[in-house]
């Protein structure tokens, strides 16, 4: 597995990855909804998009899904688009109509993709405008996140139950 | 290095096969970011680590690094059975 970069400059966060495929592809799964959503929700949980229009000034309203059946609402809000190169714009949570609630964390992402001889580097740049932000973020984040360690864990001791 | 003890920031600088200014360059940034902290002694100056603020660092990458971690797990298969599927529409 191609090993992923985190470097963190105060509030904003960077994650460089490369993928073993051609920039036509890897940004296809990441511009299609239907393809998003087969990898954009850590397992267990699902994302479900209700709304995209890959465009500038276009929006993507999506639910991560949890085991119980539970809905965390975001909306992606596209500001720029540059072919197979990159895009960016701003995430946020919102209720399931895509409406922001006041004072909800906003994050600017700029997503950068390089190929190099069939294989793309993916660059992704989140900036969180406060710390109170981020940290709502952090909460958001830790329920998936932790619930994605434990499914790992559960894996891990199922393979080492049946040895 | 300075995780087990503070230490006079001459010495830190002969641990390490560059010159000083580089070290005090580096010593710079770390102090900007709140990281460790400069005190002085005499004419000594010596530099402490503030534990505290770097856990906070590894505290909020944390669940940020599992989330991109198991969404590009899932995106390498992805791209995988695209790469096919695409290859098959070709022929």
């Amino acid at each position: 597995m191609n090993k992923t970069i985190f470097t963190v400059d105060q509030n904003k966060l960077t994650v460089k990855r490369t993928f073993n495929a051609p920039a036509d592809i890897v940004w296809r799964a990441w511009t299609e909804p239907e393809l998003l959503d087969q990898w954009w929700a850590p397992k267990p949980w699902k994302s479900e998009t209700k709304h995209m229009d890959f465009r500038e000034g276009g929006y993507r309203l999506y639910a991560m899904v949890g085991p119980e059946g539970e809905k965390h609402w975001g909306r992606t809000d596209y500001e720029s688009i540059v072919r197979l190169k990159n895009f960016s714009g701003k995430d946020a949570f919102c209720d399931e109509e895509g409406n922001t609630s006041p004072g909800a964390p906003v994050a600017s992402f700029v997503n950068r993709f390089t190929e190099t001889s069939n294989r793309t580097e993916v660059v992704i740049i989140t900036e969180y405008p406060t710390e109170a932000d981020l940290q709502k973020v952090i909460e958001m984040g830790m329920k998936e996140g932790l619930s994605t360690a434990f499914e790992h864990l559960d894996e891990v001791l199922l393979a080492k139950t049946k040895n | 290095m300075i995780a087990n003890e503070s230490m006079y920031l001459n010495s830190i600088a002969d641990n390490f096969e560059v010159s000083r200014p580089a070290v005090s360059q580096h010593i710079k940034v770390l102090t900007e970011c709140g990281l460790i902290t400069i005190k002085k002694e005499g004419r000594k100056h010596y530099c402490e680590l503030q534990a505290d603020k770097l856990s906070k660092v590894a505290e909020w990458i944390e669940p940020f690094r599992k989330m991109w971690e198991a969404r590009f797990e899932k995106l390498d298969d992805l791209l995988e059975d695209l790469k096919v599927k695409s290859k098959n529409s070709e022929k």
